[in-house]
């Protein structure tokens, strides 16, 4: 009944970025040497967690309009989902600064933008679970995060580009073209990203359902 | 929408008590932070002297700003409520916590400059990010307060919530005034500006629109 191509696609596309991203010819740079294939494991997790948090506001905005606890659902597990990119996406980015920068935390503009977005998103299911009515719960919930999603944006993609950065496309470096993002990095980076946000579209589809079932328990017991 | 800014100003001026209490507190923690440092009038390093200002300023508004829903009774709720539409309620709010946190920064300014020394070098620049930073505060705040009332009213969420969305507008500010005290070039600061007021208007626009639904039930 559910189609499940999109998952077969989903985990092909990681195993193949697992494999390629190891295993493939990847240019030569300066500083970075060979550890450029962690752009593979550590670039999608930001575009999978901007791209789920999109989703979750757009369901915010649908839960307010309609009233329709279902797209409430939705929102909140996005956003679980999105933690646990966030939090992936910078232990990659820690791992992958030891070594080219010199130290897992640097102070880059982007980084502490990420942990703040982090604790936006905590606050959110702080607040969330400090109001017991269900309805009150998702009403608030959802307004917080439309909220944080519009003071997100401004953190994530204007305050940095301002400011020096050691990320590339910042303070006046050209973006990823000075990886020479050649044919060989982006046969591997494009699937990447679209892989790890099917697994995470996928993930979250599971904790919906399980949230689902879970409410019908509480509805007969 | 002026009844009610006039309802704040008033209620403000005949219990002064809860005013003097925020100046008093912005007055005792610049005096803290004068003494903890232990330094002379004017000896602190620039990028010290605007950290520690912005810090100040935030806690001041947190807790002068942060009560305008939380005093509200359950029962003044409901009377609003029936009497006029929720953008007419929230520009009041918002009107009377921008000049709030306006007098906020500008009196803190004044005894922190007089206290640890006054650095700053462009005084329009100055101003215009305390403006700017006080609109942006209070704007988040109104609504983060609006959202907090509806909770079990706990000043720790109050914090929680609003330190994270704060912190944008927080770090554009810094970094604006400590181009205002070394006096760089007008044209390098206006972008900043910019971006500063932009954010600004994505807050009281969300705000705006947010708002109804939180004050529906």
């Amino acid at each position: 009944m559910r189609k499940t191509w999109w998952k077969i696609i989903g985990v092909a596309l990681v195993f193949y970025t697992l494999i390629a991203g190891m295993l493939m010819d990847a240019p030569r740079l300066a500083i970075l040497n060979e550890t450029i294939r962690a752009m593979h494991f550590h670039v999608p997790m930001w575009f999978g967690m901007v791209i789920m948090l999109t989703a979750s506001a757009v369901f915010s905005i649908r839960y307010l309009r309609t009233g329709n606890q279902k797209f409430d659902t939705y929102a909140i597990e996005l956003v679980n989902t999105s933690i646990l990119f966030g939090i992936l996406g910078l232990t990659t980015g820690m791992i992958w600064a030891n070594y080219t920068w010199g130290a897992p935390w640097s102070g880059d503009p982007k980084q502490n933008a990420s942990a703040i977005g982090m604790l936006i998103y905590f606050a959110y299911i702080l607040l969330r679970n400090s109001i017991t009515d269900p309805q009150q719960k998702a009403k608030i919930g959802a307004v917080y995060n439309i909220f944080a999603y519009a003071t997100l944006i401004p953190l994530l993609f204007i305050l940095p580009r301002l400011t020096d950065s050691l990320h590339p496309g910042n303070g006046g470096n050209p973006g990823f073209n000075a990886y020479e993002l050649d044919g060989r990095l982006r046969m591997v980076f494009y699937p990447a990203v679209i892989g790890w946000t099917l697994l995470g579209v996928w993930l979250t589809e599971l904790r919906i359902r399980l949230s689902f079932i879970k409410s019908k328990i509480d509805e007969e017991d | 929408m002026i009844s009610i800014f006039e309802k704040e100003v008033k209620l403000e001026w005949r219990n002064k008590t809860a005013f003097n209490g925020i100046l008093l507190y912005l007055v005792s923690t610049i005096f803290i932070c004068y003494l903890s440092f232990n330094l002379k009038t004017g000896q602190m390093e620039i990028t010290t002297w605007n950290a520690l200002f912005w810090i100040i300023i935030v806690f001041a508004n947190i807790n002068g700003v942060a009560k305008s829903f939380l005093q509200e009774g359950e029962g003044r709720m409901l009377y609003y409520y029936t009497l006029c539409k929720p953008q007419v309620i929230l520009s009041g709010k918002l009107i009377f916590n921008v000049l709030l946190s306006v007098l906020i920064a500008l009196i803190g300014f004044a005894v922190y400059a007089l206290i640890l020394g006054n650095p700053v070098s462009n005084y329009i620049y100055f101003l215009l990010t305390i403006l700017f930073a006080s609109i942006g505060f209070s704007g988040v705040l109104t609504l983060v307060s609006g959202i907090v009332s509806k909770a079990n009213n706990s000043t720790a969420l109050m914090a929680v919530l609003s330190f994270p969305i704060l912190l944008p507008i927080l770090l554009m500010s810094v970094r604006l005034s400590k181009n205002a005290i070394d006096g760089i070039e007008i044209g390098l600061m206006n972008d900043k500006l910019f971006t500063l007021i932009s954010v600004d208007a994505i807050v009281i626009t969300t705000a705006f629109i947010l708002f109804p639904f939180i004050w529906r039930n």
